[in-house]
């Protein structure tokens, strides 16, 4: 599930703030989970159907090419991986594989559990990993998410693709029916961790055999190893039906789940509100003024049919790559003290956002609070920060797109730094995400002062918050921010042997983040859903999804 | 009359060229690489963006892009979609939601409109005047994003008399959004109808009629009315060709899979290929819905008949 950039659709659909991607990277944690059984709901069995918000997928629904909510929702409940995350606290459990072991973080060797059946009704064997794998890294598959196999050896990307120009990785091995072994180019801490993510899924025989362009027959309906099975996909609804089959410890609880496809996430809030549709994973934001919502949401009898979870999203301000006046380190750090972040978060979100105080969401393995020591409000010390570096020339703009509701806030931070700096400062509105991201991935010359980013984690990872945005030529690297000294310690973490010292070593990293000041952060993200009278309870995972094993019916 | 079908059809090549080499260029040109924001903040890998803009064409001149979509649309091929569907099959299965959706809106132009401007017309100066006179003009003034969410709030969801949302199409469903959407078309009609009536009703033959001592029903009916409704009939014609092109904010208010909810996708996900097709098909349906109108104008008065 740690695909998500999520942030995608949520951003264009307006009602979050969110945005996001995926990610991969260097990471740490020797320890393998232990093989727990299932944490959740499977002694919830209740049966029945409900109906959830969906929304159209952007790509054909194969793991290897969905990175973002619409196909993510539902392949996060069809597909099973090696490894499963607990619906609480993203931590991973084994799912799948049976062991993985390693002495060194580099050799790896995974055990599958016997008898896990596809929905074809065909076991998942080793090679159903490793082939599926090697074909979502090859650059000849063109995949969206290629680039998550990058840590495995024979991975050859010479030009930075973020594919694989070989057909198959030489790191990944056959044993036997229920075992292979991974080997990894340098050493790979966290890969266990990395292994829920969707793209890592297995493919059944099936999917090989399908000799259309991209798997587009496949991808249809694809047949997965995961509790539910998708039974009917077309452009108004997707079904999903539980799948008898299923041998794994995270069976699914309702019969039947189907995703309505929803244009506008303000109709499928109506309709819960209504009892006409089952599960919203999003409440638009001008339900969210004045706790509208949660007013809206309440079953007669007076409980209340609305959560909130705190989900692995961290929004930023990012320096811009093009100014030349932000090269000063002391008006970044100016710009950064010289506003009050709970005064906005309370202001304009109705506290439904928490004030960061670092550059990592809270929900990560690894997190340390107060990190960002200029995140902390402080006017006096802004200002004179501010005046000794010499102000800023002109207007200082703050960029953000204008599909995803962030007008507001951004208008409220340029408001502080007007009257707390004495700044010129102005909100620049992009139409919407994809303008943004095209003018920031050219570097656009007239994009000075900050621009906005989100970033949803791929995997409850400390790292998967360091690595990928800010390692020297990292892809998402958006303010081109490069200090040796950083790079250095996450090499380091990446090759340590424990997994507290490993997020030591990622937390002085971060660390480094606040001295140099490459991004702004502004604050942790919480997800609001609600839910029709018909059901008492239902679980969201850090990562927006619903956990279908731990609906409960009224 | 043949010939000028026939002289009308042929004027539809050119305007429906030039129509499709604007949008195809429109579409073009919208900011914003299709691929960009398509992996979040990370950029796609260069192999997917590759093979994206090479199997959409995206790759080739403009005008290369344009010849080859208008040879595939001579074989009746409208493309594929980002998604992997073709584009006629999305269209074909959102088509009769909005002509469900129209056929409600024109019913309720044709009865509340002309009804209510009939009556206010032989009633003038009368308080139902007032009436149709004040509520056409409060309803043509409030944008139909607000008369939708408000009809949505109050008879879905507080009154609970309408389904919420009608994703699945179904008459019971569209019955409150086609009322929505017809609204203003029913203002416009009411008011048209009634001017045109009032003027009529002034008119030296209707006069005649009276003074010859015809009842005033038939001397109305047969007479002023008959004359009265044909710019309606122009108007609600032409309204019609506009619903079948979908109704954008009707349709995402009410979640319907309609064409306006299709272009709306397709715009904000840059997919070329789906808008310019929905588009295509409604510019053949607006030429073809104003042929047939100006054809029945004919129909309806003969000093207007195409000889």
């Amino acid at each position: 599930m740690l695909t998500r950039p999520r942030a995608l659709a949520a951003a264009a659909v307006s009602a979050l703030l969110l945005m996001s991607v995926a990610s991969c990277g260097s990471g740490d944690n020797t320890t393998t989970p232990t093989n727990s059984a299932a944490s959740t709901g499977n002694s919830v069995t209740s049966g029945g159907e409900i109906t959830v918000r969906g929304c159209t997928p952007q790509n054909s629904l194969l793991p290897p090419n969905t990175s973002e909510v619409c196909g993510g929702n539902v392949l996060d409940a069809s597909e099973a991986k090696l490894v499963h995350y607990t619906p609480d606290d993203a931590a991973p459990e084994l799912d799948v594989a049976a062991s993985i072991d390693t002495t060194d973080s580099v050799h790896w060797t995974v055990k599958l559990n016997d008898g896990y059946m596809f929905q074809d009704g065909t076991q998942v064997k080793a090679k159903n990993f490793v082939d599926a794998w090697n074909w979502g890294a090859a650059c000849s598959s063109a995949q969206l998410n290629s680039y998550f196999f990058a840590p495995i050896a024979g991975f050859t990307d010479p030009s930075g693709d973020g594919c694989n120009t070989a057909d198959t990785m030489s790191g990944l091995a056959v044993v036997d029916d229920l075992t292979f072994t991974i080997t990894t180019t340098s050493p790979t801490s966290n890969l266990v961790v990395r292994l829920g993510y969707t793209a890592f899924a297995p493919q059944p025989d099936a999917f090989f055999a399908d000799t259309s362009e991209g798997k587009a027959n496949f991808a249809k309906l694809p047949i997965a190893a995961g509790p539910y099975q998708i039974v009917k996909n077309d452009d108004t609804q997707m079904v999903l039906q539980k799948f008898a089959g299923y041998s794994g410890k995270f069976p699914g609880s309702v019969d039947k789940v189907t995703f309505k496809i929803y244009n506008d996430t303000s109709a499928a809030y109506n309709d819960v509100v209504a009892n006409n549709l089952d599960l919203t994973d999003v409440i638009p934001s001008d339900q969210l003024v004045g706790d509208a919502w949660k007013t809206d949401l309440v079953n007669s009898d007076g409980t209340n049919r609305w959560g909130t979870k705190d989900t692995g999203v961290i929004q930023v301000l990012t320096y811009s790559a093009v100014d030349a006046q932000l090269k000063n380190t002391s008006l970044r750090q100016a710009i950064s003290l010289g506003w009050d972040r709970a005064q906005v978060t309370k202001a304009v979100f109705n506290n439904a956002r928490t004030p960061a105080t670092g550059w990592v969401s809270p929900v990560a393995d690894g997190y340390k609070a107060d990190q960002c020591t200029n995140c902390v409000f402080d006017a006096a010390k802004a200002k004179q920060l501010y005046d000794a570096a010499g102000g800023y020339k002109g207007t200082f703009l703050i960029w953000v797109n204008g599909d995803g509701g962030h007008d507001a806030w951004a208008q409220a931070v340029c408001n502080q730094l007007k009257n707390n700096l004495g700044m010129e400062c102005a909100v620049q509105t992009t139409p919407d995400f994809k303008t943004l991201r095209n003018k920031i991935t050219k570097r656009d010359a007239d994009l000075t002062g900050m621009y906005r980013g989100g970033w949803q984690m791929d995997y409850p990872s400390i790292e998967n918050f360091l690595a990928p945005i800010y390692a020297t030529g990292a892809s998402s690297n958006d303010g081109d921010y490069s200090n040796p000294a950083f790079d250095q310690l996450l090499v380091d973490a990446a090759a340590a042997t424990t997994n507290d010292a490993a997020n030591k070593l990622y937390q002085q990293a971060e660390a480094l983040l606040d001295k140099d000041m490459p991004s702004m952060p502004l604050w942790y993200q919480q997800s609001q859903f609600g839910f029709s009278s018909k059901i008492k309870s239902v679980k969201m995972t850090p990562f927006s999804t619903f956990d279908f094993g731990s609906v409960v019916m009224n | 009359m043949g010939k000028y079908v026939v002289r009308r059809l042929l004027m539809m090549i050119p305007t429906f060229l030039g129509a499709t080499l604007i949008i195809f260029y429109l579409s073009f040109a919208l900011p914003g690489d299709p691929t960009a924001g398509r992996c979040g903040e990370r950029p796609c890998p260069a192999s997917y963006v590759e093979w994206f803009r090479s199997h959409y064409g995206l790759d080739k001149p403009f005008l290369v892009q344009y010849g080859i979509y208008m040879g595939r649309l001579l074989t009746g091929d409208l493309g594929t979609n980002y998604y992997g569907n073709t584009v006629i099959h999305e269209l074909a299965i959102r088509y009769p939601t909005t002509l469900k959706l129209a056929v409600i809106a024109i019913v309720a132009e044709i009865l509340i409109g002309i009804g209510a401007g009939i009556l206010a017309g032989i009633r003038r100066g009368r308080f139902i005047d007032s009436l149709v006179t004040i509520s056409t003009l409060v309803v043509i003034a409030i944008p139909v994003f607000v008369l939708g969410s408000l009809a949505q709030m109050v008879f879905g969801i507080k009154l609970k008399w309408f389904p919420v949302t009608a994703g699945d199409g179904t008459w019971g469903q569209l019955l409150l959004p086609g009322l929505v959407l017809g609204s203003l078309y029913v203002a416009y009609v009411a008011r048209l109808t009634r001017t045109n009536l009032v003027e009529n009703l002034r008119a030296d033959y209707v006069r005649t009629a009276y003074a010859k001592g015809m009842q005033p029903a038939r001397a109305i009916g047969l007479h002023a009315l008959r004359n009265s409704l044909l710019p309606s009939i122009t108007y609600i014609g032409a309204s019609f060709g506009a619903l079948l092109g979908g109704a954008i904010v009707t349709e995402r208010i009410f979640n319907i899979n309609g064409v306006g909810s299709l272009i709306y996708r397709s715009i904000s996900q840059r997919d070329g290929t789906t808008l310019v097709g929905a588009v295509v098909v409604i510019v053949v349906i607006y030429m073809v819905m104003t042929l047939l109108v100006d054809l029945l104008y004919g129909l309806l008065d003969p000093r207007l008949r195409h000889e």
